[in-house]
């Protein structure tokens, strides 16, 4: 007879939320007559909601729960917020957006929300095999997702690069988890840090986390890793390019910083060399080739590899000061760019997608509000204060210099610069000519995605005037490391 | 494991491995490529590890290879007599083949002479009950992530299989 382990349900809560809200609309939808299919959206909405408030409400427990796999703490909360605001907006932009692409609106949510139960999981995980089984579970829905526009045969091309790749990627996350395993004769990452403490380091132990790095890289798409993500991101239905560039790579760092941050934390000088060439690399391929782009899906793409360059800056200063600037400009990209895809979805009509960097000419004349919004956001990805991504930035960048990287926060600051031309070219087409480009015809009213663009759109502005609440919140998440 | 038994044992499951290469149908490859994987099942059991014998004939026998013998079937792949092909390939194995017998002979000559003591297993080691055991206390959580995972994978399959619909 098996006695069952005592469960912690607390600690299992948000992901338990979302799991049965994805349950009861696979069912629902079986039952529903076609035309009322859009209360699931609004059932996925509400399970997004009230998983997030438990999170709220859960904050400032820290337990360990199941043999020390899963972590109840205020990172892994912190991370559960953004997941599920994230997955709220994708569904407030998604509600019309479906019946233009034909999209079957069942799977859809619910594979959503299982997506997002991988990412829950992922930042909860404190066990190598939990962490793997969380990536899998967000990656295989974010395929499918992907592969969901029939009419779009760069859609199956996305879902089957994504998928081709992804599963090489997991390959190498597993052979190194697999290795640290051999080298420690652990998988649980409190034993891996106490083994790499006391025990020395092996080559072996080494070699795992290279793999590991590789592992994580292709899924926060950094270079060299990153080849996929332009024809993934370009060939994806808009929302879930949306839901991928914000969601799915919050998930990679969360559980990325983890690992690195905490277990790794005394090995900082073995790791660090790596991920500053990587965060280099990154920043200036995804800049640089951002550049030539004229479709505005791949542009902002790029952009997002570009962003991860940033986001590795953080990484390589850990410590608190780095683990706090990665967390606060975790929200900062995902609000500015949420809210530019919001655009880009709003921009879009049936049939006509307007995806190009030319479509956008004379938009911000013809649609005050539109324009006024999609000018905030690519200000704030270029990081022009005082808005969310400026200060996201400069916390980045202040973080480099004081643990002493003061070259790679000059290439930063560099490529920040570069990034200006093609992002402030969206504005400049929008506002500058008014003749040359397509008349897009009058939008029609779609009140949920308007009501995410402006969320977004306000949320880059007060929290770029008004940071400290919200650093100070990501301060309080980033545990101490070891 | 006595010699006689793992003599008994390797000779054919050597050449049955062969056979899976050599063979010029498709189909009869893999029917071979069956009884080397219930071949190497048995060896799993003589080595005290029964549940990954249970699964490599569940999994690897059973599931991976009905798909193989489906993409067989699917693509109506008769003899191959693409001679041009086949010589590119038996270059590469052979390579492969002869980097291996290389790694073989290296490792061999770094291993102690003479035999080696057994050691005594723990009770119940590898067998279906003890790592249930374990699957079902210890692991718990990720059993049942992966029942989650399983699911998101049915339902995309089918997503993705019935687009036509």
């Amino acid at each position: 007879m098996i006695t069952p382990p005592p469960v912690n349900w607390l600690s299992l809560l948000p992901g338990l939320i979302l799991t049965v809200t994805g349950l009861l609309i696979l069912f629902w939808d079986l039952w529903m007559k076609p035309e009322e299919r859009r209360l699931l959206a609004w059932l996925g909405f509400i399970g997004f909601v009230a998983a997030g408030i438990v999170s709220v409400l859960l904050w400032g427990r820290n337990e360990s729960a199941f043999n020390g796999m899963l972590a109840l703490d205020a990172y892994a909360l912190f991370f559960n917020v953004i997941f599920c605001v994230v997955g709220a907006m994708t569904i407030l932009m998604s509600v019309h957006y479906l019946e233009t692409v034909e999209i079957q609106p069942g799977e859809y949510y619910a594979l959503l929300l299982f997506a997002t139960v991988g990412m829950v999981v992922m930042a909860a995980a404190t066990d190598l095999i939990v962490i793997f089984l969380g990536l899998e579970t967000m990656s295989i829905a974010v395929y499918v997702l992907a592969g969901m526009w029939i009419r779009r045969l760069q859609s199956s091309e996305a879902a089957l690069k994504y998928f081709l790749l992804g599963a090489f990627a997991s390959g190498f996350f597993l052979y190194g988890i697999a290795l640290l395993y051999g080298a420690t004769g652990s998988v649980q990452l409190d034993k891996i840090a106490t083994a790499a403490t006391t025990g020395g380091v092996s080559s072996l132990f080494l070699v795992g986390i290279a793999l590991l790095i590789v592992g994580f890289g292709f899924k926060v798409a950094a270079a060299p890793f990153h080849v996929w993500t332009p024809d993934v991101y370009e060939g994806a239905p808009t929302t879930v390019t949306a839901f991928m560039a914000v969601g799915v790579k919050a998930a990679a760092f969360a559980a990325f910083a983890r690992v690195f941050l905490h277990t790794f934390g005394s090995l900082h000088a073995e790791w660090e060399g790596i991920l500053w060439v990587l965060a280099v690399l990154t920043m200036t391929v995804g800049n640089i080739t951002a550049l030539v782009q004229r479709n505005i899906k791949r542009m902002l793409a790029y952009s997002s590899i570009a962003h991860a360059g940033y986001l590795l800056i953080a990484m390589v200063a850990g410590r608190d000061l780095g683990g706090a600037a990665l967390l606060y400009y975790l929200v900062a990209y995902g609000v500015m760019t949420l809210g530019a895809f919001g655009v880009v979805l709003a921009v879009g009509r049936q049939g006509e997608p307007n995806e190009e960097v030319s479509d956008y000419i004379g938009l911000g004349l013809r649609y005050p509000v539109l324009g006024a919004a999609m000018t905030v956001f690519m200000l704030s990805l270029t990081g022009v204060p005082p808005l969310v991504g400026f200060t996201g930035k400069f916390y980045i960048f202040s973080a480099a210099v004081q643990a002493g990287y003061i070259w790679l926060a000059v290439l930063g600051v560099l490529n920040s610069v570069i990034s200006a031309y093609y992002y402030i070219r969206v504005v400049v087409n929008m506002y500058m000519y008014e003749e040359g480009g397509k008349t897009i015809e009058a939008l029609s009213a779609r009140p949920a995605l308007v009501t995410a663009i402006l969320l977004a759109a306000v949320a880059t502005v007060f929290m770029g005037v008004f940071p400290s609440a919200s650093i100070s919140l990501a301060k309080e998440s980033f545990l101490p490391p070891g | 494991m006595d010699h006689v038994t793992f003599f008994a044992l390797a000779l054919p499951l050597i050449v049955v491995a062969t056979m899976v290469v050599v063979h010029p149908s498709p189909v009869y490859s893999a029917l071979f490529l069956v009884m080397t994987l219930f071949l190497l099942a048995v060896y799993f059991l003589f080595l005290d590890a029964h549940m990954v014998a249970a699964l490599q004939i569940i999994v690897y026998a059973g599931a991976i290879m009905v798909l193989f013998l489906f993409v067989i079937m699917l693509l109506n792949l008769q003899t191959e007599p693409r001679e041009q092909q086949r010589r590119g390939l038996r270059r590469a194995a052979l390579i492969g083949g002869g980097i291996l017998v290389l790694e073989l002979f290296l490792l061999l000559r770094r291993l102690p002479t003479g035999d080696t003591p057994e050691q005594a297993l723990p009770a119940g080691f590898g067998t279906v009950q003890a790592l249930s055991e374990r699957l079902f206390t210890d692991f718990l959580l990720p059993f049942e992530i992966t029942s989650i995972l399983l699911l998101v994978a049915m339902v995309g399959a089918v997503v993705l299989a019935k687009r036509q619909g």
